[in-house]
């Protein structure tokens, strides 16, 4: 009887379309820049900012360093805003600073490896490694398998052998006790693989980039080929940069 | 008995009033007031004082009078004295001695389990690695080794499992960490960027953001010249935020427990109240975890009368949903099979190694600083904790069922409490200086339990020294106690019934 109970105020939980969602206008998604800004608030923006993601000339912010905060914008509201776009996620590290009077994150579809979309396009498996990620976007990326975004309908979800994976998905800077288990991880998956950094301080190190416990040399000769920016990672902007990376989705 | 006598609510204290005692006194009376179970040892931390010395801090917390006791012994730098170790005498001190050790170099002649604690990149002995970890060993033909980890089988954090079994049966396990060692301690130093800090704080545990925010937000606060505003909703509004991260997270270790159980229904269930707590957070913040909310002295996100009824109108019907889990999963045998007399942990076990929060409450021990040691709104609440006796899994998940619904009703009371208040939350401020040459606490109840923040500011009221203790610091040993004598293959639900941090551990 008491299931019956909890399956009835269950109902349907699942999200039937997962390109329609919306995200509420407070979350803090991609920012945009205004052109308009003067010099001296650009440079007080640039010196406000403390992880250094905000340059005054030219005039920046770099979602792959953002913490997001938003401390600027609360600070200088006509300058910085955030908006609630969570595509956020490109496999150009470049296209992730934003420069006034853009709106989305460019994704360079023609410089996805051949095999990627044909290998990876109808299901793919994928190892995530912790190093030195906070928890967050580890339960972010487990929430994408729950029984709201069900990712799993794509054939993509998360596997416990990287003998079984088809890429890794590394969260946090990377630490030196950790350096060594995440190259053996990525070793032991079969070619060819992903690498996708979730997370800010995956992309740049975030507030630990100096701090000698990092140690950030797996990624010094390899190119990750998909990198998300947040504090966390939502899961939204997972599944829609997978997506796009692997030829399902077309970033307008 | 040569204490400075404080408590959690008051301001900072200069270091000049903190006694200063030989080792020998130091130890007599921190090993005489252990002996009471009503008190235990919430940080035990060294610092560089100057060139030449180290200087050893003693909080003692009393649950019965409130009081926080804090005295301090000092140790020349270069120094080469073995120490009589607290924790031979008092198991709870094993972390903290660990720790000291392994940062300075500072010998316990007859510590217990003298190993390091997390590698940090300033350990003494450089060419300890956290690969060559010395794992305790036991011979025997019939005996194996199991190690898993640092990397887990699901998405989660990293830590090293070494289990020495008996065929199916448990014998020991060690439990090795430091594999999320960031340097979060040292990162507090390098900078005096408050807001930077202030990041720091909301990183310790992203899954505690809050809860740690507010601990660094009140140490900074009590070390400040100018005290909060008291008539804004501060107050209130950080325990709602505290209260709400508190049913999120409980509520994603019921599905998780189920989960590991094969117990879909149950699992889906909390899967989808999870998210509407945390989807209930990101209405107001702007982020699912919280992070941005907890500013020092102020916030930037004003629960205005509708955010006050959307939170009410959804936690009212989270509490709702949540009872028919619960009441479910106590009326459903497969799942008290599984839970019942499974990983048990004992009163005096608990007592012993000084465990806190959900998993101290589940074995009978009374541990909540929202109780003992209540600050800002707990001041008010009169929080009566939720404590159970059997100490095993189920205990310590009927525990978070309790404490979800407990969350809740206080949610809703601080929310009705701020109907006719319309006073707005002051900004957050990022400029405020601290009082040189003192010591600040603070302690929080997070969800997992009793966490601990201590800044010690140095002659230009810079930072010196920031030391955090999350209470998995405390708490790992438990669950190394709780599966000895179990099945190998109840590991995974014992560890998720602890659902202990690592990154909070490894700094
Ligand atoms: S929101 Fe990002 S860019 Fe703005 S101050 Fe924070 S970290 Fe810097």
């Amino acid at each position: 009887m008491s299931k019956f109970k909890v399956l009835r105020s269950h109902g349907k939980q699942f999200i039937p379309d997962l390109n329609a969602v919306t995200l509420p206008p407070i979350f803090r998604g991609r920012p945009s820049l205004d052109a308009r800004t003067d010099e001296a608030t650009r440079r007080a923006l640039e010196r406000l900012c403390p992880v250094g993601a905000i340059t005054a000339e030219p005039f920046s912010l770099d979602t792959g360093r953002c913490l997001f905060c938003k401390e600027c914008a609360m600070a200088h509201p006509d300058a910085v805003s955030f908006t609630n776009n969570y595509k956020m996620g490109s496999n150009d590290r470049r296209a992730l600073v934003v420069t006034p009077g853009t709106d989305t994150t460019p994704f360079e579809a023609d410089a996805v490896r051949e095999r990627i979309c044909s290998y990876f396009g109808h299901a793919l498996r994928l190892r995530q490694v912790s190093a030195g990620g906070d928890g967050s976007t580890e339960m972010e990326l487990n929430a994408t398998g729950n029984v709201n975004f069900d990712f799993g309908r794509y054939g993509i979800e998360f596997t416990a052998s990287p003998r079984h994976a088809d890429g890794v998905v590394i969260t946090g800077p990377i630490t030196r006790n950790m350096a060594e288990a995440l190259e053996i991880c990525y070793r032991a998956i079969a070619e060819p693989k992903l690498i996708i950094l979730a997370g800010s301080e995956a992309i740049s190190g975030g507030l630990f980039a100096e701090n000698r416990a990092i140690d950030r040399s797996f990624l010094a000769t390899r190119t990750p080929d998909l990198l998300l920016p947040g504090n966390p990672v939502h899961p939204m902007t997972f599944i829609d940069g997978v997506m796009t990376l692997t030829g399902r989705k077309k970033r307008e | 008995m040569n204490w400075f006598i404080t408590d959690n609510s008051a301001p900072s204290a200069e270091l000049a009033r903190i006694p200063e005692l030989s080792y020998a006194e130091f130890y007599a009376q921190l090993c005489a007031e252990l002996e009471n179970p009503a008190c235990h040892l919430g940080e035990l931390f060294a610092m560089r004082e100057q060139e030449s010395r180290l200087r050893i801090f003693a909080l003692l917390l009393d649950d019965t009078t409130s009081q926080v006791k804090i005295c301090s012994y000092v140790y020349p730098y270069y120094c080469e004295d073995e120490l009589p170790s607290i924790a031979a005498r008092h198991p709870q001190a094993h972390p903290f001695e660990r720790e000291i050790s392994e940062l300075y170099g500072i010998r316990f002649s007859d510590s217990p389990w003298d190993k390091p604690l997390r590698y940090p990149a300033r350990r003494a002995v450089q060419g300890n690695t956290i690969d060559n970890y010395p794992f305790y060993k036991m011979e025997g033909e019939s005996l194996h080794e199991v190690n898993v980890g640092p990397i887990h089988a699901g998405i989660i954090e990293p830590g090293a499992f070494r289990f020495i079994c008996h065929g199916e049966k448990v014998l020991h396990l060690e439990i090795a960490l430091g594999f999320q060692h960031r340097g979060v301690e040292e990162e507090f130093l390098r900078t005096d960027n408050r807001l930077r800090q202030t990041l720091l704080a909301e990183s310790i545990a992203g899954d505690t953001a809050v809860a740690h925010a507010t601990a660094f937000a009140a140490a900074i606060e009590k070390l400040s010249d100018c005290p909060p505003d008291p008539h804004s909703n501060l107050d209130r509004e950080r325990a709602v935020a505290l209260e709400l991260e508190r049913m999120a997270m409980h509520i994603a270790d019921t599905g998780a427990l189920c989960m590991d159980i094969g117990y879909q229904l149950g699992q889906v269930a909390c899967e989808a109240l999870r998210t509407m707590t945390i989807n209930t957070t990101q209405i107001w913040c702007g982020n699912r975890f919280g992070k941005g909310l907890i500013r020092p002295f102020g916030s930037h996100y004003h629960i205005d009368q509708e955010m006050i009824r959307t939170i009410r109108s959804n936690v009212a019907e989270i509490k709702r949903r949540y009872n028919e889990v619960r009441e479910n999963l106590k009326d459903t045998p497969s799942v008290l099979a599984r839970f019942e007399q499974c990983g048990e942990v004992s009163l005096s076990q608990m007592t012993r190694i000084g465990g806190v929060g959900v998993a101290a409450k589940a074995s009978g021990l009374c541990r909540d600083v929202r109780w003992s040691h209540p600050w800002g709104e707990y001041l008010r609440i009169g929080h009566r904790p939720i404590v159970k006796r059997q100490g095993d899994i189920m205990a310590r998940l009927t525990t978070r069922c309790r404490e979800v619904l407990q969350s809740a009703e206080y949610i809703d009371d601080l929310l009705s409490a701020m109907t006719h208040d319309e006073r707005p939350t002051p900004a957050p401020r990022f400029d405020t200086r601290l009082a040189p040459l003192s010591l600040a606490f603070s302690l929080v109840e997070g969800w997992r339990g009793e966490i601990c923040h201590c800044a010690v500011t140095d002659r230009q009221g810079a930072l010196a020294c920031y030391k955090v203790k999350d209470p998995s610091m405390h708490n790992w040993l438990a669950l190394a106690l709780a599966v000895r004598g179990a099945g190998i293959s109840d590991f995974p639900i014992n560890n998720k019934s602890f659902n202990l941090s690592y990154c909070g551990h490894d700094l």
